[in-house]
């Protein structure tokens, strides 16, 4: 064989073999034992890494569950099977969890609600605020630059017509477009709730009317029919999500159609 | 002084990304994020000037000696700079665990770097001695994390933008390295 090629593939063997033992020697030195639970939670975990549990990730989850004692029913896309599956593993009661869906509590798109002003600048809803409280004429709603939509992981929102809508079977809850909505109107609600007020603004009527043809105007005809699960904060009927409220009255008498099914 | 020259000349003129095009993988792969992209410069810098040490110890002492550098300097750099980016990345995890949560992801990434090997070769081509080496990497290096936190700035703006839409993504990311390569010419002549 031609002396180059023989030294050429010892050489390289033999520096390839010293690292090999040098990195086997220092691994087995220097390696830290982890706790094999944090293993096994993370098996439980879907792996998404959203981020909606507070953690940095799925890992960093499992190792605050094990290690610094954190609940076990944090994760929104995996839901109660996962909470369940944790609870058992690690010998505990498990934790009830009520899956969640984020709700735009607003419904009023570009036919329904006028434009004060003609903002042409940066894409973005936080921007579009600071700019003379933005640019639609309601105060309160959506402003449709989906910013919100950007930030979702799953791409469970949609911005059409100038208006967020966020799609329940893709919504994993993991609450990262809640803060991102420089209006804070998308909420957590519960998934099995059907019957929502899609406004958020606290204006009297007249004021809604104006700027909105289907806000919510302070009727009260909802609260009448909906046996204690609709309130009045304001100006802004609020849907009170702890009282069941199965009966589809309140979306037939709004005049307005503020209240809807989602 | 000609310590000065060439920290100058391996940042500026002969910017790693910019005029010499190494590196350009972590350049495109890591700058949507300011933070991200702190990170692994951070690392790179690191790396660097970690690999250029050992890299000159190696073809001085191991493959000058028996005439090898001509022919194996590559591959032996490759293999030995894997090997210590690990070797770091052990280290790292036992005696400096905050260091390795801000660095630690990036760690992996860099061992197929083609920046750190071309410090490496260039070195070597260069002739310089082993502090010089040491130093034509970290300012190369630095060089590096310069060009990227720029660029990154330039991308989180344009994110922001509304850019025709053949344009978006990718595309316009490309076009924007291109006119900062362009930018960076503009600091040839400065050094010789």
């Amino acid at each position: 064989m031609d002396p180059i090629i023989l030294q050429s593939t010892l050489w390289i063997g033999g520096i390839g073999l010293f690292s090999a033992v040098a990195l086997a020697v220092a691994d087995k030195y220097l390696s830290i034992p982890e706790d094999p639970r944090v293993g096994s939670v993370l098996a439980l975990l879907p792996g998404i890494n959203c981020g909606g549990c507070g953690y940095a990730g799925c890992a960093d989850y499992a190792r605050g569950i094990v290690l610094h004692g954190a609940e076990g029913n944090l994760c929104a896309p995996g839901g109660a099977a996962c909470a369940h599956a944790i609870a058992s593993f690690l010998g505990v009661a498990p934790v009830e969890v009520e899956k969640r869906t984020a709700l735009v509590l607003c419904c009023g798109d570009d036919t329904e609600t006028i434009r004060r002003s003609a903002y042409n600048g940066i894409n973005e809803c936080a921007a579009a605020q600071a700019t003379a409280g933005g640019d639609k004429g309601c105060t309160y709603g959506c402003l449709g630059y989906g910013t919100c939509a950007r930030i979702c992981p799953v791409s469970a929102i949609t911005v059409a017509n100038g208006l967020a809508r966020v799609d329940k079977s893709l919504c994993i809850a993991c609450g990262k477009c809640i803060p991102a909505c420089p209006r804070k109107i998308i909420k957590f609600v519960p998934a099995a709730a059907t019957v929502h007020v899609l406004c958020c603004s606290k204006d009297k009527g007249p004021a809604v009317k104006k700027v909105c043809g289907t806000g919510c105007i302070a009727c009260r005809m909802c609260t009448k029919v909906a046996d204690g699960a609709i309130n009045m904060d304001g100006f802004l009927a609020v849907v009170d999500y702890s009282k069941p409220l199965t009966s589809e009255k309140p979306i037939e008498v709004c005049p307005t159609h503020c209240i809807r099914k989602a | 002084m000609e310590y000065l020259l060439l920290i100058i000349s391996a940042i500026l003129v002969n910017n790693f990304v910019l005029s010499r095009f190494l590196g350009i993988c972590p350049f495109l792969g890591v700058s949507k994020k300011i933070s991200t992209a702190l990170g692994m410069s951070g690392a790179v810098i690191f790396v660097i000037a970690i690999a250029s040490a050992v890299t000159w110890c190696l073809q001085k002492y191991l493959l000058e000696p028996f005439g090898l550098e001509k022919f194996l300097q590559t591959l032996s750099f490759i293999l030995v700079i894997a090997a210590l980016v690990q070797l770091i990345d052990l280290v790292m995890k036992r005696f400096a665990p905050p260091l390795h949560a801000a660095l630690g992801i990036f760690l992996p990434l860099i061992t197929t770097n083609c920046a750190v090997l071309g410090v490496a070769v260039l070195n070597m081509k260069e002739g310089y001695g082993f502090i010089k080496s040491v130093l034509f990497g970290t300012s190369a290096a630095v060089g590096f994390a310069f060009a990227l936190l720029i660029f990154t700035g330039l991308r989180e703006k344009i994110e922001r933008a509304d850019p025709p839409r053949c344009f978006r993504g990718v595309a316009i990311s490309l076009v924007t390295a291109g006119l900062l390569s362009l930018a960076f010419m503009g600091f040839s002549g400065l050094v010789k």
